[in-house]
């Protein structure tokens, strides 16, 4: 195999880990977000924090693959993106692992103060966190400023402009429709009745910001449309996500959850896509210099460890995720979600 | 930039103890939940099963807690130790993935059977998930220390120039070395993955890392069940549970000691400042064995010294005329020596300790077999407050071998001369360390991080933890004082059961609530 072709490899698997990770994470995140406006009263409240699953660690496993993935398979654009967005990525961490900590608090003391203190915590660090993810892969699309080593150059206040704060928000009610359609498919009575309306309204915003980011995106952000003049096929896949979200609307309309969540799925599927094909061949954009750019070539490892990612592990993965999902069927599988999942099991594959 | 280095390292020692509570304690039980799991498949005792189920409990919240916290770790090489990151990814980073990988495996579903899906699936197929837990823990340490061990004692890489395009002589592209103000870019590049996964070091540091976890394991359960006995609590289950721990401890301090007396002589043959600070020992020439004293590093002596004449030679090369020369720090310039107190101290807690682990399980095994162990009330009390000293015995262990590895982050080969009786120094005397091949820790941080920004991590860091330790005790407070719980054998588990078992834990949130 040719080192390019090793390079592009990995490049897809890293894009399939972010894949998998949005979508199983997004809808925990989700959940999280949505939390405080659609339960009513302390059981409601713990009904949807439950909602989410048996081990509240099992979905980060996607980030900590990506990670050691981006670390192991282009050790220059971890370095950089990683240092780069210091300060945002410690908040990260932060908010996902106090907002486990609110799960396991919370049910500790009776006090309605303690519970709404966790609860609020719960939301922060759900919101903080979708808001971080958002924030970064908007500042990545329109590129930093960074030596010719590769050091960011600049200060943190630069990775917030307009840009990067829209996609930040379009990623918050993203993942909060998301979380919607899952926490609907997964409660029913009075509570599901109110999900209802959720799923319409976060739709809407979500298709309001979806519509300024894209516009903002076409005529601010070169990048975003590079490879569309060379490559034509790639038109396929906004058309797609056009398609996918206003399934997700007819879908709800029709009350069938499940095909909504698919196209939600769906809808995420294309987006990490189409911030791929933005950045490609690029991993880090450099503003200052575009000599300076980290891509997929110069910023990968030397083709022999590339190439003991797939001889040795890239094996055992694929069989991990079969894994993965077999058990999520089984474990996790309540009602539609389980066939919900059956679907992503194709994609990674 | 000092201070963002001394922040860096503060906050990667700090988050990376925090983090070693959890792994040994999740090997050293997952360990003896395979054992005990096995003698239920066999015996269907359901005493057996009962204490599967207790020390599952405590399993499963030890897991999350270190995934929660090994997630921090692995974001810090980027953001921490950017240039590191740059250097060493190529090798480093392999070993690393794999343990994403391998934990990924293993949390996909495994924990999950293992956690909620006892009643709910075979009894095959469930005593097949515990030992997939187990070895799948086993598993993830291995890559990481695989990874430590091989930035002490590098093998099976070279380091390379990097390459970039640039205009040749005909005026078309070629590759040429990268140079940045007049400095060539370089890192290391695995040329073997086999010589780099079994380094010189990795072998014996793997088994010490692995023994002290069984340790662990040992004296958390040996630690649970002597407050049973001292209590008068589920005493068929504590002294079931005293008399397989008792045996474990001792078996595995012994190793500790063994393993760890080899182990220390391969830390001298590739990193001979270490062993020295860990001796405190300055003068090249026979060494004697200090046992007690208080190093001075500015006067280069031991102060209070209680010495055993020759021992050092003898434990470092089994000489039995206790005269051999042995290296000592002089023969390093006084900025290429790590930190000298920390070495010395930290080594002598993780050995002290051993000692006192050994005595301990010694005689619990000898006063348990003469049926006096419940009387000797100072023994169990001891062995419940001993688990804090083994956790404490393995952090000074790494404490030690990190710190001795100072000041480098990937450690340079030594060459020594032809009978291996001394270094080959240089002109001034001193060993000359080849640098092109190593990397100093000074110059391994992130540089685009300031003093600000390493501050703000630091406390968030410090603000999370404590929020997560205070979880830990809580929860695993109220698991101990619940005990093991009586155990009927249900009817086994039809096919669709483990779709049950999430079901159960959410009703168990709901319940408990
Ligand atoms: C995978 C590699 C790896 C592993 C398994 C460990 N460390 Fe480490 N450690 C490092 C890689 C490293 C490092 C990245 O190389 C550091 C950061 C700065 C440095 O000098 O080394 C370091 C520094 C470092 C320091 C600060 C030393 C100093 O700067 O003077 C301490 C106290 C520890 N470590 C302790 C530990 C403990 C308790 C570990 C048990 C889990 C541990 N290390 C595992
Ligand atoms: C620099 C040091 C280390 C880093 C960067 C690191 C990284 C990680 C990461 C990212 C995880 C989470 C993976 C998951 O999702 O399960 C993890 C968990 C784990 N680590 Fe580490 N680790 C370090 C040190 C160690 C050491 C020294 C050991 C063992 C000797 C160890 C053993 C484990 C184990 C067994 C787990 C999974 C089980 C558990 O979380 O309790 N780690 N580590
Ligand atoms: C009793 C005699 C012991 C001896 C002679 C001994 C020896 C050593 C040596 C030489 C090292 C440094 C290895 C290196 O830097 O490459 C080390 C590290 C370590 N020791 Fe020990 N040890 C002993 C007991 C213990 C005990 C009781 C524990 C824990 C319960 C323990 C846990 C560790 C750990 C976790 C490390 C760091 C990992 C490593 O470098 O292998 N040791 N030990």
């Amino acid at each position: 195999m040719s080192f390019e072709l090793l390079v592009i490899i990995w490049f897809i698997l890293l894009n399939v880990l972010l894949i998998g990770y949005a979508i199983l994470d997004g809808f925990d995140l989700g959940v999280g977000i949505l939390h405080p406006f659609v339960a009513k009263d302390d059981t409601e409240r713990r009904l949807v924090m439950n909602s989410i699953g048996p081990l509240w660690d099992g979905n980060e496993v996607w980030l900590v693959t990506f990670g050691g993935a981006l670390f192991a398979m282009f050790p220059e654009a971890y370095a950089s993106i990683f240092s780069t967005f210091y300060l945002p990525f410690v908040l990260l961490l932060f908010a996902l692992i106090f907002r486990a900590v609110s799960l396991e608090f919370r049910s500790k003391r009776i006090s309605p103060k303690w519970r709404s203190f966790w609860d609020v915590m719960f939301f922060a660090g759900s919101t903080l966190a979708a808001l971080l993810f958002g924030v970064a892969v908007g500042a990545l699309m329109q590129g930093v400023a960074i030596s010719e080593r590769g050091d960011f150059l600049g200060s943190m206040l630069d990775l917030i402009s307009g840009f990067s704060v829209a996609v930040g928000l379009f990623t918050v009610a993203l993942l909060a429709m998301h979380g919607s359609i899952y926490l609907y498919m997964k409660t029913e009575g009075e509570l599901q009745q109110r999900l209802y309306g959720w799923m319409k309204g976060t739709w809407y915003v979500y298709l309001a910001l979806f519509v300024v980011v894209t516009i903002w995106s076409t005529l601010f952000v070169p990048a975003s449309l590079q490879h569309f003049r060379d490559t034509p096929v790639l038109w396929v896949v906004p058309l797609l996500n056009i398609v996918a979200i206003a399934n997700i609307m007819r879908a709800i309309k029709q009350e069938r959850p499940f095909y909504a969540f698919i196209s939600s799925c769906l809808t995420i599927v294309a987006l990490v896509v189409l911030f791929s094909a933005a950045l490609f061949p690029n991993l880090v954009p450099a503003v200052n210099n575009p000599a300076y750019s980290i891509t997929v070539f110069n910023g990968a490892s030397s083709p022999l460890t590339l190439k003991i990612g797939p001889d040795h592990r890239g094996h055992r993965h694929a069989a991990g995720v079969v894994l993965y999902h077999h058990y999520l069927l089984d474990v996790q599988g309540q009602g539609d979600v389980r066939r919900g999942q059956l679907l992503i099991v194709d994609f990674e594959m | 930039m000092e201070t963002v280095i001394v922040l860096s390292r503060l906050q990667f020692a700090f988050t990376v103890m925090f983090h070693y509570i959890f792994p040994p304690l999740t090997i050293g039980l997952g360990i003896i939940l395979a054992y005990l799991e096995t003698r239920y498949y066999f015996t269907r005792k359901p005493i057996f099963a009962a204490a599967t189920q207790f020390w599952m409990k405590i399993f499963v919240l030890n897991f999350a807690i270190g995934v929660a916290s090994g997630i921090v770790m692995e974001f810090q090489f980027g953001t921490n130790w950017a240039t590191y990151s740059r250097f060493v990814g190529d090798v480093f980073g392999s070993a690393l993935a794999a343990e994403g990988i391998f934990a990924f495996f293993l949390e996909s579903g495994f924990l999950a059977v293992v956690a909620f899906g006892r009643t709910r699936v075979a009894r095959g197929f469930y005593l097949f998930s515990v030992y997939m837990v187990a070895l799948g823990s086993i598993f993830s340490s291995v890559w990481i220390v695989v990874a430590n061990s091989w930035q002490q004692t590098p093998a099976g890489h070279h380091v390379v120039e990097m390459m970039r395009e640039g205009i040749g002589p005909d005026g078309g592209s070629v590759l040429v070395p990268w140079v940045i103000d007049g400095v060539v870019q370089r890192r290391a590049e695995i040329v073997n993955f086999l010589e780099l996964v079994f380094n010189p070091s990795t072998v014996q540091r793997l088994s010490h890392v692995l023994l002290g976890c069984v340790a662990v394991g040992a004296f958390f359960v040996l630690s649970v069940s002597s407050f049973f006995i001292l209590k008068k609590r589920h005493l068929e289950f504590a002294r079931h549970s005293m008399n397989g721990a008792l045996i474990l401890g001792l078996v595995s301090s012994l190793g500790l000691a063994i393993n760890g007396h080899t182990q220390a002589q391969n830390v001298y043959r590739y990193q001979p400042a270490k062993l020295a600070s860990f001796e405190g020992h300055f003068e090249t020439g026979k060494a004697d064995l200090n046992l007690i004293g208080w190093p001075n590093a500015e006067k280069e002596r031991i102060d209070f010294d209680i010495s055993i004449p020759g021992g050092l030679s003898f434990m470092v090369f089994d000489d039995l005329t206790f005269s051999k020369p042995v290296v000592g720090l002089d023969r390093f310039r006084p900025e290429d020596r790590p930190p000298l107190l920390l070495s010395y101290l930290s080594w002598r807690v993780m050995v002290g300790i051993g000692v006192l682990m050994i005595a301990a399980c010694a005689l619990g095994i000898y006063y348990n077999w003469r049926k006096t162990l419940p009387e000797k009330r100072w023994l169990l009390w001891s062995l419940v407050v001993g688990i804090v000293f083994v956790m404490a015995s393995n952090q000074a262990g790494w404490i030690g071998a990190e710190v001795g590895r100072q000041p480098w982050i990937v450690h340079p080969p030594v060459i020594w001369n032809e009978d291996s009786t001394d270094l080959v120094v240089g002109e001034d005397g001193f060993y000359q360390y080849d640098e092109a091949v190593g990397l100093r820790t000074v110059h391994a941080v992130s540089p685009s991080v300031n003093a600000a920004e390493a501050t703000t991590s630091l406390i968030l860091f410090l603000v999370l933890y404590l929020s997560l330790a205070a979880v830990w005790i809580m929860v695993l407070d109220s698991k101990i004082r619940k005990g093991p719980e009586e155990y009927v054998i249900p009817e086994q588990g039809d096919e669709h059961g483990v779709k049950k078992a999430s079901a159960a834990r959410q009703h168990a949130r709901l319940d408990n609530a």
